[in-house]
């Protein structure tokens, strides 16, 4: 370019207006505005719903509260992450998101994948107070939110506004809900698209049968107290007693809630895979709730919380 | 300098807003930095972490950033064309318009009133109402250029330019909601596509507020501040506009292995790369325009602002693109290394630059001398003190924590448990806010020693009255 060239440009607004305006259009055009025109950016997968109107009130309050501040929904394909997390996200899964809240930080760990791992109850209490679930937690504290009943008609309207389908009976059963309950609702539903079930453990037939080699052993049990500690005790209480998840046969000699107790490989069966609804294991009926452990804990770590369990029943 | 007069103090009026919202945006930081390791210091509903966080980048974006880059490209506009605003009354409403969204903004978030797109927090009626500011600052900027006394148009006004057209561009089509009520709306955009558009907006903010203004008060003030002329004027025009090309491409560098489309990933992955080049443009302009007498580090006390300001700017943008690269990315991605790499730019170099800005403008107004220079030292090493602080213990946990989230036992299971991975930060984010104390310091040797020359400058236009 001349420099005659230069000087009118840097000499005539307008046509600098005008070049800029253009320079910043081409990648906004490559980057942004073509791929919209295409279907790769709005794929959606054949099982994926619509949020129900109380799933979308919970999404409100997740987004009132900027949980998507220290949250992130979007696993990664990298290894560590999908043992950590659960199946890496799909483009299909987020069609419904208006917007998406993948989030950029990870104060907290990522929740793509939280929708089924838990019962109702432990994110009930778990939004209500985090410490009494992990001391050392960062989290606030959200349990005035029960306080807070839902608004029908508020959500009604934001139904309307992303023309998701409802009934009038889903409106107005949420006049009792309040604002805890849409947000668990909320939660259970994520990722619920591609969530799969984890895997249903072997039965006993097919089951290599393991002895535990830590059994009674003093300082495996150690360790498996600290672990159970940090891992189970907010289901099963502090003393394996029993609390959202069932007691660990301490008192009512019930395991997956039958009569009679099952050898260790169960239970090392039941913590490296959890339980889903309706998996059977060894001939008993799981009710689902139980988060598997294998992607978290190597198997000496299983077999020391399986030791610690066996310790503290036969007291 | 009659003419001058009203104007001055509507830029006087952006400075002292600005200030007072950065004191906000400040102390906010503070608070939420605490609370990253004591919870208790949540108090529900409008004080928890997810709403201070959003009052804390949007107050410090929009009230510290957008108030200064306001009040001083008037200042510079009106230098370079040599006249007065085309509209002064209109920029006296400018800044009273400013000064009311922000407070109403500020209250909107404490409410959680939050369209949950980052840097594009505050609800349908109150973009609109940025919209207006940003209207009436377009009107006066393009007013007064077209109108100038000087024919040629110097580096710092192609920055203002590109600035008001592409915040234009950015903001609007990022916030087109679905209005769902009066103070709730839903972006238009959904999914993947949501991603895409939120963070072509996002890294593009950054672009166009925390570059090119600062730039433009970068080549402006460093020559005025100095005496010495920018070194290459080529340089400068070649950077410019490989800068405004190129930036548009990048903001996919945020979405790094997500389910975005892979090669809008990798395309935004290169011209990140690229961009390394006009970035660097700027900082060996710099560098060579103060290289004509570095005697003038020592010599002028704005000098070593401007010259750390553009170090950090560039340390920045050889950062910013190392992180894009999936190899860095799955490492450093969501940990605290981000919030370490941004308080780098935004302490480092935009607080730097616009704080060394102010230093040059307001004694300029009430035709005096600064205050104190010794406070004005005292506040540049702080600030530099505790910025280093705060980035470097950030980058330190910020590798740690990736590190630890990828950790294996030798069967192939994990070795950590989430919790047993974040209270290994808590050290470092304690250490953080003492960084931000230290720099809050600062900052109010900088705040006492503006307030201390507009009192004498005061006094002096009262005197000569």
């Amino acid at each position: 370019m001349s420099s005659e060239f230069h000087k009118k440009l840097h000499n005539s607004p307008i046509l600098f207006a005008l070049l800029a305006t253009v320079a910043i259009l081409v990648g906004t055009m490559v980057t942004m505005f073509y791929p919209m025109m295409t279907e790769q950016m709005h794929p959606k997968l054949e099982n994926l719903k619509p949020y129900t109107a109380l799933q979308l009130a919970g999404r409100d309050i997740y987004q009132r509260e900027g949980c998507n501040n220290c949250h992130t929904q979007t696993v990664r394909p990298l290894k560590t992450e999908v043992m950590r997390y659960g199946e890496y996200s799909k483009a299909g899964e987020f069609a419904f998101d208006h917007p998406f809240l993948w989030g950029s930080k990870r104060t907290g760990p990522d929740v793509a994948r939280i929708g089924g791992k838990y019962p109702d109850a432990w994110h009930y209490r778990h939004f209500d107070n985090p410490q009494a679930f992990f001391a050392e937690s960062n989290m606030p504290k959200y349990g005035w939110i029960k306080d807070n009943k839902l608004d029908p008609s508020d959500i009604e309207a934001h139904m309307k506004a992303l023309s998701f389908p409802y009934t009038p009976q889903e409106i107005s059963a949420l006049k009792d809900k309040t604002e805890m309950d849409a947000l668990v609702a909320y939660m259970q539903i994520i990722g619920a698209a591609v969530t799969q079930k984890p895997a249903a453990a072997k039965p006993a037939g097919e089951r290599e049968h393991m002895v535990n080699p830590l059994a009674g052993n003093a300082k495996a049990i150690a360790e498996g107290k600290e672990l159970y500690k940090n891992n189970c005790a907010s289901c099963h209480g502090p003393d394996g007693k029993g609390d959202i998840g069932p007691s660990l046969n301490l008192v009512d000699n019930l395991f997956l809630y039958v009569k009679g107790d099952l050898p260790d490989d169960a239970y090392f069966e039941v913590i490296s895979n959890g339980t889903s609804e309706g998996a059977v294991i060894d001939g008993r009926k799981a009710k689902g709730g139980m988060p598997g452990y294998s992607g978290s804990m190597d198997k000496n770590k299983i077999w020391a919380l399986v030791a610690y369990i066996r310790s503290i029943q036969t007291k | 300098m009659a003419d001058y007069q009203f104007d001055n103090q509507t830029v006087k009026g952006f400075i002292v807003s600005s200030i007072f919202w950065g004191v906000v945006g400040i102390v906010i930081g503070l608070w939420i930095s605490i609370q990253m390791w004591s919870p208790s210091w949540n108090i529900p509903p409008y004080f928890t972490f997810g709403r201070l966080r959003v009052v804390h980048t949007n107050g410090l974006a929009f009230g510290l950033g957008i108030g200064s880059i306001f009040g001083l490209a008037y200042y510079i506009v009106m230098r370079l064309t040599k006249r007065p605003l085309l509209f002064p009354k209109l920029a006296r409403y400018h800044l009273y318009l400013f000064n009311v969204a922000i407070t109403l903004a500020a209250l909107s978030l404490f409410l959680g009133m939050n369209q949950s797109n980052e840097y594009a927090e505050l609800e349908w009626p109150f973009d609109i109402v940025v919209v207006i500011l940003w209207v009436m600052f377009a009107i006066n900027i393009f007013g007064t250029i077209l109108k100038r006394k000087e024919e040629q148009m110097y580096i710092s006004l192609w920055y203002i330019i590109a600035t008001v057209i592409a915040v234009a561009v950015l903001y609007i089509v990022n916030n087109l909601s679905i209005p769902a009520g009066l103070f709730k709306s839903y972006h238009l955009f959904a999914g993947v596509n949501s991603a895409n558009v939120e963070w072509w907006y996002g890294h593009n903010a950054v672009g166009f507020i925390f570059t090119t203004p600062i730039l433009a008060m970068f080549y402006y003030f460093l020559p005025k501040s100095t005496g010495i002329p920018i070194f290459s004027h080529r340089l400068s025009i070649i950077a410019f506009w490989s800068l405004v090309f190129a930036y548009l491409w990048t903001g996919a560098h945020h979405l790094v292995y997500t389910p975005l489309p892979d090669w809008i990933q990798t395309l935004g992955i290169a011209f990140t790369m690229f961009l390394i080049a006009p970035s660097w443009g700027s900082v060996v302009n710099g560098y060579y325009t103060v290289g004509a007498d570095w005697s003038k580090m020592r010599t002028n006390y704005l000098t070593k602002f401007f010259i750390l300001g553009i170090t950090f700017y560039g340390l920045q943008t050889i950062q910013g693109p190392s992180q894009g690269l999936r190899i860095v990315s799955q490492l450093i991605h969501y940990t605290d290394w981000v919030p370490g790499h941004v308080h780098m730019g935004t302490m480092g170099w935009v607080t730097m630059t616009v704080a060394a800005s102010i230093y040059y403008v307001i004694p300029k107004i009430y035709d005096t001398e600064i205050y104190s220079i010794k406070v004005a030292n005292t506040h540049f090493w702080l600030v530099l003190i505790g910025q280093l602080m705060f980035s470097i213990t950030m980058w330190i946990t910020g590798i740690q924590q990736g590190a630890l989230w990828k950790a294996v036992n030798p069967d192939g299971s994990l070795k950590y448990t989430f919790m047993e991975t974040l209270v290994k930060n808590y050290p470092f984010w304690q250490m953080r806010t003492v960084a931000g104390l230290i720099f809050t310091v600062g900052m109010l040797f900088f705040i006492y020693n503006i307030y201390m020359t507009i009192r004498k400058g005061s006094a002096l236009a009262a005197s000569r009255a």
